[in-house]
């Protein structure tokens, strides 16, 4: 039953990189009020209108970014109905849009803005160096446990011994994704790349190789959602929020109930799919959280595009490429674009705008109905959204 | 030569776990409500949630269930140690627990070995549970 208050979708902006930095001047908050003017002005909107306000990130700790959307709201000279400052990783503002959505939907807010900022490299302060060694990491950091990296590479390695996962199946995405990039304009990395390439790019943790890993970069996005009905006079080409669902099982790599199955990624990505009344043959466009190209091989399956154990031969033979048969990550993803530490806003703005049918050289032709998955923390937290155009 | 790696922040939770380390023994909480170990310790068991839960010694034997092979360091203060496993390691008593695996040759490391623990002294209050390769 429709009453007008479906969320949709209505603005989307990101911030310009050069070699992977921002290219403006500004500081974090800055960058992020310029996306957030950019994504209500592509509406029609402005941000004196924005009565929902979410974000998450990694700036400002300790100080103003424990509290991120009381700094934030601070900044844009706004002051939000509706909060949100649901962390749980990369995947945290697909599940921002859920929350969004359920917010618009009760009628507790009209205008939700998304926002996220990350000068990470610029400032050059991704810290390798290990968690900290307290509470339950204290039984995972002095053991010299390389973070991020090193628990994928542990569910690699769990899932080559169940399945014969191969280091070439991971290398076929990310060879993939880098076809994507070479389509995109505003992508980091371009350059030609071979599966020989990532195979011999020098290992960090194994199995996983360089080139498995996704890119240090800058970035900033913003995404503004409303209803349905105040859309109608909106001047942007509304996109549908049709299904959401969210999970976590762990944050220590010893806790995942399944090192070779990705738990939080099929418990989300069946209550989205559900919720939007849609099957897989439906979905005509994927974005799927690229951290590592095992993330994305493990998230194939749990999602259900293809069976337990059948990840590999899925993505072989470049079917996830331009011109393939699963077009997937069609901006070059976190692998080739841009990874500013929590990337998951950027899958849900290339699917907005693949479905608005704005991304030239890489637009997938008659895209209308796309999935997104966003994983998190140590493959710790999953949160899928449905999206559709009218 | 100071330890220059990084040490836990012993807490309330895990008190026990590292006394007993440090005097050469593996303990690790077992729930009197349901009869199961866990690990990390904990107040509350994650299995039934029962509090009433006592330390127990354990065997220190396991398997592989998975593990990296470090061929960059996490952080500068690990970079003597290159390349290093970093493994889960599958208890006998059931629990999983992130160790490393002492081996000269980690090219023979592999998932189900079964592996033994083994404790290696960092500072007079810490000694970690590593393991190694069953004879």
């Amino acid at each position: 039953m429709k009453n007008g208050r479906e969320p949709v979708i209505v603005g989307v902006a990101d911030a310009a990189l050069a070699d992977g930095k921002f290219v403006r001047d500004a500081s974090v908050l800055g960058h992020m009020a310029l996306v957030a003017k950019a994504a209500v002005e592509e509406a029609g909107l402005n941000l004196s209108d924005v009565d929902g306000l979410l974000t998450a990130g990694m700036w400002g700790v300790p100080g103003p970014g424990q509290l991120p959307t009381v700094s934030l709201g601070e900044y844009l000279g706004i002051m939000p109905i509706f909060v949100d400052g649901t962390n749980i990783g990369g995947s945290a503002f697909e599940a921002h849009v859920a929350h969004a959505a359920m917010a618009l939907e009760k009628g507790y807010c009209e205008v939700a803005l998304i926002v996220y900022g990350s000068d990470q490299r610029s400032l050059r302060s991704r810290n390798l160096s290990g968690r900290p060694s307290v509470l339950g990491m204290q039984h995972e950091t002095p053991y010299g446990m390389p973070t991020p990296v090193g628990g994928y590479a542990m569910a690699a390695k769990r899932h080559m011994h169940e399945y014969g996962t191969t280091s070439e199946h991971l290398a076929e995405i990310a060879v993939a994704t880098r076809k994507w990039a070479q389509l995109n304009p505003a992508a980091t990395r371009r350059d030609d790349l071979s599966i020989d390439e990532v195979m011999n790019s020098g290992m960090i943790s194994e199995p996983l190789h360089l080139l498995d890993c996704c890119l240090v970069t800058d970035g900033a996005g913003a995404i503004v959602m409303t209803t349905a009905e105040r859309a109608k006079d909106l001047k942007s080409k509304p996109i549908s929020v049709k299904g959401y669902g969210e999970a976590h099982t762990h944050w220590t790599i010893s806790e995942m109930p399944d090192l070779a199955h990705l738990l939080p990624a099929k418990r989300a990505g069946e209550t989205a799919m559900k919720m939007a009344g849609v099957s897989h043959s439906d979905i005509d466009v994927v974005q799927i959280y690229d951290s590592f190209t095992i993330t994305v091989l493990l998230s194939l399956e749990a999602l259900g595009f293809c069976k337990p154990g059948e990840g590999g031969p899925f993505v072989s033979n470049q079917n996830t490429a331009p011109g393939g048969a699963f077009p997937m990550n069609t901006s070059g993803g976190g692998l080739s674009a841009l990874h500013p530490g929590m990337f998951g806003i950027f899958l849900l703005i290339e699917a907005a705008r693949q479905l608005r049918g704005e991304c030239g050289d890489r637009q997938v032709a008659g895209a209308s109905t796309a999935l997104v998955h966003g994983t998190g923390g140590t493959l710790s937290s999953g949160a899928t959204v449905i999206l559709q155009k009218d | 030569m100071s330890y220059d790696k990084p040490l836990p922040v012993i807490d309330h939770d895990s008190r026990p776990y590292w006394d007993a380390a440090r005097e050469g023994r593996l303990d690790i909480p077992l729930c009197n409500g349901c009869g199961k170990h866990h690990f990390y310790p904990r107040t509350v068991c994650p299995h039934c949630h029962s509090n009433d839960l006592k330390f127990d010694t354990v065997s220190g034997r396991g398997t592989v269930h998975s593990f990296t092979i470090a061929r960059r360091p996490a952080g500068p203060a690990f970079g003597d140690d290159v390349p290093y496993v970093v493994a889960l390691i599958d208890l006998e008593e059931g629990p999983r627990m992130m160790s490393r695996i002492e081996t000269d040759t980690p090219e023979n490391v592999q998932i189900d070995a079964a592996v033994e623990v083994t404790f290696v002294k960092a500072t007079d209050e810490v000694t970690f549970p590593y393991f190694r390769l069953s004879a």
